[in-house]
């Protein structure tokens, strides 16, 4: 990657990250469109990968951005791809702060919220489906995320544990 | 030489938390730095455990209040939720401190996992480790799609949309961009007025 892709990348980012309601994983599949499809940076696996050990560690789902930063370019891309993500928000947040404190319940908000919720539910399943689409290259690790699947929706187990398991299963040669 | 100090831990018990409280920038930082890196699978419920149980900086109402205005902006919730939080204890440098302590720990951690990947990543082992926990984290993203839809009235036109946007985003691999502003517009417009 030279200056000038860093700096595409930069500016994808910064407007994807306005679109990123409901968090990172709405706008993971133009992140994986963009990197792999489009710039032919990362393989597809790798890009999997990627996320897989950015929700392995603690913190918020967005920091994975860092690792993909410095997997594509090092210190500078990871410091890029993190600043690109985080502060479009971070000022809207603000001024819809100084906004809310006005008038909280305005019709305008509402209907924001209830138009784009479908939306980011939508780009969600998005991402799951994608990212299952470069993950699972066998019935036994399409059977994997759909045990994932079910095991998140009727218990509470912790995800991180589900995540152990997977590596688990890898490494014993299961899947 | 002792000042008269006001009595911190019944004003804890009776005042509403908020404007009553002396929250530090470096009080932020600490905090939010301490439930990132406790935020194994997820850093909400440890913001819950941090924010109302253990430091009574705010009540149940005020958590779920920040957390409902945090979801709808765009973002992850947790930054948000900081900007949000450390605003109103501290004003700008609260808002930064408190999601300089949200990133912060993260971003390192990140580092050095890119930097194994990067030395490790190739190895046959490893590999097969990787393989098992990306099947997973599809399962873990397609789990917290279908929780969302929770939130959705039994009434087809949200429906209608979520179809639309996996249709556009996930089948046809569309930019985001794209379909996003060409729905959105309709989205915002269907749901004017009503409660869903």
């Amino acid at each position: 990657m030279d200056r000038a892709d860093l700096a595409a990348l930069a500016l994808h980012f910064a407007l994807l990250s306005l679109m990123a309601i409901g968090g990172v994983s709405s706008i993971l599949p133009d992140m994986q469109r963009y990197v792999v499809e489009a710039n032919h940076w990362l393989s597809d696996r790798q890009f999997a990968d990627i996320y897989a050990l950015g929700q392995a560690a603690p913190g918020p789902n967005m920091m994975f951005v860092t690792l993909l930063g410095w997997q594509l370019s090092g210190w500078s891309g990871a410091v890029v791809a993190t600043l690109a993500i985080i502060f479009p928000p971070i000022l809207l947040t603000l001024g819809v702060t100084h906004l809310h404190a006005n008038n909280p319940d305005a019709p305008l908000g509402r209907a924001i919220r209830g138009g784009l919720g479908p939306i980011a539910i939508g780009l969600t399943l998005s991402s799951g489906w994608i990212l299952a689409q470069s993950a699972d290259h066998s019935w036994r690790t399409a059977l994997l995320t759909l045990l994932t699947l079910v095991l998140m929706l009727r218990t509470k187990v912790n995800p991180v544990w589900l995540i152990a398991a997977g590596a688990f299963a890898g490494v014993a040669g299961v899947l | 030489m002792s000042m008269p100090q006001p009595a911190p831990e019944t004003d804890r018990e009776s005042a509403s938390p908020g404007a009553a409280k002396h929250v530090s920038p470096l009080d932020l930082f600490l905090a939010f730095s301490q439930l990132a890196l406790s935020g194994f699978g997820g850093v909400l419920p440890w913001a819950h455990r941090t924010l109302v149980e253990r430091r009574g900086w705010l009540t149940q109402r005020e958590f779920v209040d920040t957390l409902a205005l945090g979801q709808l902006l765009p973002g992850p919730n947790i930054g948000n939720m900081a900007v949000m939080i450390g605003f109103r204890f501290a004003g700008h440098a609260g808002a930064a401190a408190a999601f300089a302590g949200l990133v912060s720990g993260p971003f390192l951690i990140m580092i050095a996992a890119g930097l194994l990947y990067t030395r490790y990543g190739a190895l046959p082992l490893v590999q097969q480790a990787l393989s098992g926990m990306s099947s997973v984290a599809a399962g873990l993203v397609l789990a917290t799609g279908i929780k969302m839809t929770s939130t959705l009235k039994r009434h087809w036109r949200p429906w209608l949309f979520v179809a639309l946007a996996l249709a556009g985003v996930g089948a046809l691999r569309w930019p985001l961009l794209a379909v996003v502003g060409g729905l959105a517009p309709f989205a915002i417009a269907a749901a004017w007025g009503r409660e869903d």
